[in-house]
């Protein structure tokens, strides 16, 4: 596989074509937050934790989901700028109380806003290792927007190998408080 | 029938089609869009038929029923061809004088025709009428002459005929070329070039290659793309068949939404047709080309009509968005190239490839070429679909062409773009209409959508509206989209209920910023543009709102109270037999009173006092002694 150099925080780092942003920060120790990724797992991109600021050799500025975003030749990466942890910040307190692994190290000690539907964050984790790896399909989404809830398929119950796999993936404690 | 095997085959079979047509010598058009129908036009079209038929005129006169004109404010719509003239709000009871009048008798039509607005009289002709006087009809101009469900009438007027012209004599690079040279941009909302989507599509690696049409057509009060595909779906299927040449796809997709039953019967219809005449399948018109077209039925969901998720429905998957920093264009469906445009875009095609892009590029201004179909709706006279040349300025869509603001009341804003786009105020009015001018004022084209609002709507409740619609049409799956409507809406709620903090607008406009910011898709980027919109340009009713809890438009129940003017009162007593509560109270000497207690403010008093009168009038809550907690409303006050 070819090799593509960019820049990530300063620092210059050489990553295989199709490396994701998150992947290649990662492989020299730098450490951009998520929630909803998984390396067994197909890329999400659905909490939005990962944004970073790229710029691309002609210039363009923008953000990006860097769990999904490939590596580019020339590219340079700024994985923490006020910008990326305001960003983080206002998703911290729109999922507040649930997922606060980050709260501390971003300064959040508490929402403005009243929760939402569900104490679930809706990072799809569980159901996507109970598909993805499991090939169990026992866990879905129900309902979009701000209906959207986790829910066992019908007769999961009984059919579940209660592997229990998917309890230790789950920040919130939803999956294992219903199995 | 048989199959057209040249282009030839084609001029021969047209001539045919021309040859039935002009051997009745006056044809009447029937309106049988969506609008029209819920008037009663098939009704209106079977009487038209009989009478005809009863009156021996069958060979004379022949009856066709159309897509959509346009003019739905005044359906069900009637055009006599080849005169023009124009009947309004026909009924099966106007039917005998209106075959009386073909037959060249005296018949008193003068209620069935429009009047001019100025001088009183009556304007005959579809060309002289002020909505349709304005507008360029280039892809909504054959709706009113052929018969959708009939493969026929779409030949006669010159269908397939860029087709013919692009198989048999231009190479797939100077369809490509062509379509590139007139600047044509999508039509669905982004506008991004067309040529360039589709040059993406070709150069991509992978086959096959599938060009789609998208019709998931979804904000509210928007029904181009609709009438069109009703009306003239051999339109859009031969746009989508001259793209497939020049992206070199084999395989093509309509995607039409649930909610379009006609629109997906007549564009089964017509692929059944298309493919029968050898428009469509092996080896078209005798070119090696080859191309056929699947209709995938919507299942429902707003952001289907996003370009990652209408691909992941047309797999199979539930309608998401997919992160893609890899366009659709280079890995679509099945991870192949896929080329996807609205349905007004593929419908430009056509005349492009017929009349050349030097003609396309003389419409419109220098960044946004050609013309631009608007549904026009809200308060204003003339609710329709009107195509107007780009850069055409607000005020002529909508005083020109749309008549202005019912009532005699004053216009306070028009929304574009649907819930994606933003209010624009009156101050604004001279901006011309492109895909730039529109986004540079924080609004958008979006697809067309146009609501016009005058001083009865409220700008708080206007934009609470757009973001209930899109916390329940979101899909969901990433945080700032899915969380940041829901909090955004709560705020709203809160705000038009009248309890309102001070530092909501603050808190609304980071969310606006951090949505835009961090979405996933173009639905939660774009979901804040109303409330953004409003703040920008209406801010002081937001403000009024929450300090004066008032509400200017007497929109808002909980700002508002029901009240009967002692001076103007005619003691009718229409709003005591309105009211479902028995909350109007009636006096020994007949003085009406509303029970405050037991109003539920339905408005059913306010509608049944008759006009003369006006008596039962609007105030604000406070304002009845109903003072909101915690804020005392400014004494003297009106709504």
């Amino acid at each position: 596989m070819k090799n593509v150099t960019l820049e990530i925080d300063g620092r210059t780092v050489e990553a295989g074509e199709g490396t994701t942003l998150l992947k290649a920060a990662q492989s020299v120790g730098i450490r951009i937050p998520t929630l909803c990724n998984d390396d067994r797992l197909e890329p999400y991109g659905g909490c939005r934790m990962c944004m970073v600021e790229i710029e691309t050799s002609w210039g363009r500025k923008r953000l990006v989901a860097s769990c999904v975003y490939p590596v580019e030749e020339g590219l340079r990466v700024q994985t923490n700028t006020e910008r990326v942890r305001r960003i983080r910040r206002m998703i911290i307190e729109l999922l507040w109380p649930s997922s606060q692994v980050y709260a501390e190290e971003y300064g959040v000690t508490g929402s403005r806003f009243e929760p939402g539907l569900t104490d679930c964050s809706l990072c799809g984790l569980c159901l996507r290792y109970c598909t993805e790896i499991k090939k169990e399909n026992r866990i879905y989404f129900e309902g979009r927007g701000i209906e959207r809830r986790p829910a066992l398929v019908e007769g999961s119950e009984l059919t579940c190998r209660a592997c229990g796999e998917c309890f230790t993936l789950c920040g919130s404690g939803w999956i294992a408080s219903r199995c | 029938m048989s199959r057209i095997e040249t282009p030839a085959d084609l001029a021969r079979l047209r001539d045919q089609a021309v040859a039935r047509r002009n051997s009745r010598g006056t044809w009447v058009a029937v309106c049988a869009g969506t609008g029209c129908r819920a008037y009663g036009a098939e009704a209106l079209a079977e009487s038209l038929e009989k009478e005809v038929e009863k009156r021996g005129l069958g060979k004379k006169i022949g009856v066709r029923k159309t897509g959509c004109h346009g003019f739905c404010e005044r359906g069900p719509l009637v055009v006599v061809q080849p005169s023009d003239v124009c009947y309004l709000g026909a009924q099966p009871k106007n039917v005998p004088a209106i075959v009386d009048k073909l037959e060249g008798k005296d018949a008193a039509l003068d209620k069935l025709l429009y009047v001019d607005a100025e001088n009183g009289k009556p304007l005959a002709r579809l060309d002289e009428i002020p909505f349709y006087k304005h507008q360029q009809r280039v892809v909504l101009g054959d709706n009113v002459h052929i018969d959708a469900s009939d493969i026929l009438d779409y030949i006669a007027v010159g269908g397939y005929a860029a087709l013919a012209k692009a198989l048999s004599g231009m190479t797939p690079e100077e369809v490509l070329q062509e379509v590139k040279e007139a600047k044509l941009r999508g039509r669905g909302g982004g506008g991004f070039p067309a040529g360039r989507k589709w040059e993406t599509t070709r150069k991509a690696p992978g086959e096959p290659k599938y060009v789609i049409v998208n019709a998931d057509e979804g904000d509210p009060g928007a029904y181009m793309d609709r009438s069109i595909l009703e009306g003239n779906p051999h339109g859009v299927l031969e746009g989508l068949i001259l793209g497939a040449y020049a992206i070199g796809a084999g395989e093509g997709f309509i995607y039409v939404r649930q909610e379009y039953p006609l629109a997906r019967e007549h564009a089964q219809k017509a692929l059944d047709q298309a493919r029968e005449y050898g428009l469509l399948g092996e080896n078209i018109l005798g070119s090696g080309f080859s191309f056929d077209v699947k209709i995938h039925r919507g299942a429902g969901a707003f952001v289907s009509g996003e370009s990652s998720a209408l691909m992941s429905a047309i797999e199979g998957h539930v309608g998401e968005p997919r992160p893609k920093y890899i366009h659709t264009s280079e890995k679509g469906v099945w991870g192949k190239p896929s080329c996807l445009n609205n349905v007004e875009t593929w419908a430009n095609v056509p005349h492009i490839i017929n009349r050349g892009a030097e003609w396309f590029t003389g419409m419109g201004t220098e960044g946004s070429k050609g013309t631009k179909i608007f549904s026009l709706v809200g308060k204003v006279n003339n609710t329709g679909l009107v195509e107007v040349p780009m850069g055409i300025t607000l005020r002529d869509i909508i005083f020109k062409i749309g008549g202005g603001v019912p009532g005699g009341k004053k216009f306070k804003a028009v929304q574009t773009g649907g819930p994606s786009g933003g209010v624009i105020p009156e101050s604004m009015l001279d901006l011309p209409v492109d895909f730039d001018e529109l986004t540079r004022v924080g609004s958008m084209m979006g697809s067309g959508g146009m609501i016009v609002m005058d001083e009865n709507t409220c700008m708080v409740d206007t934009a609470r509206y757009y973001m209930s619609f899109l916390a329940h049409e979101s899909c969901g799956k990433c945080v700032p989209c899915r969380e940041g409507t829901r909090q955004m809406l709560r705020i709203l709620d809160r705000i038009v209920a009248g309890e309102g903090k001070e530092e909501d607008l603050a808190v609304l406009e980071e969310l606006g910023d951090f949505m835009e910011d961090a979405s996933l898709c173009a639905l939660g980027q774009s979901a804040p543009f109303p409330v953004l919109s409003t703040l920008k340009y209406f801010r002081g009713e937001y403000e009024e709102h929450i300090r004066e809890k008032r509400c200017r438009a007497g929109v808002c129940t909980p700002l508002i109270a029901y009240d009967i003017d002692q001076e103007t009162c005619g003691k009718c007593g229409a709003c005591l037999r309105a009211c479902p509560v028995a909350a109007v109270d009636q006096s020994a000497d007949k003085v009406f009173t509303i029970l405050q207690e037991k109003c539920i403010k339905c408005g059913a008093c306010f509608t049944a006092c008759p006009e003369k009168f006006s008596a039962v009038i609007k105030v604000p809550a406070y304002a009845i002694g109903k003072p909101s907690a915690g804020n005392p409303p400014p004494a003297g006050k009106q709504v």
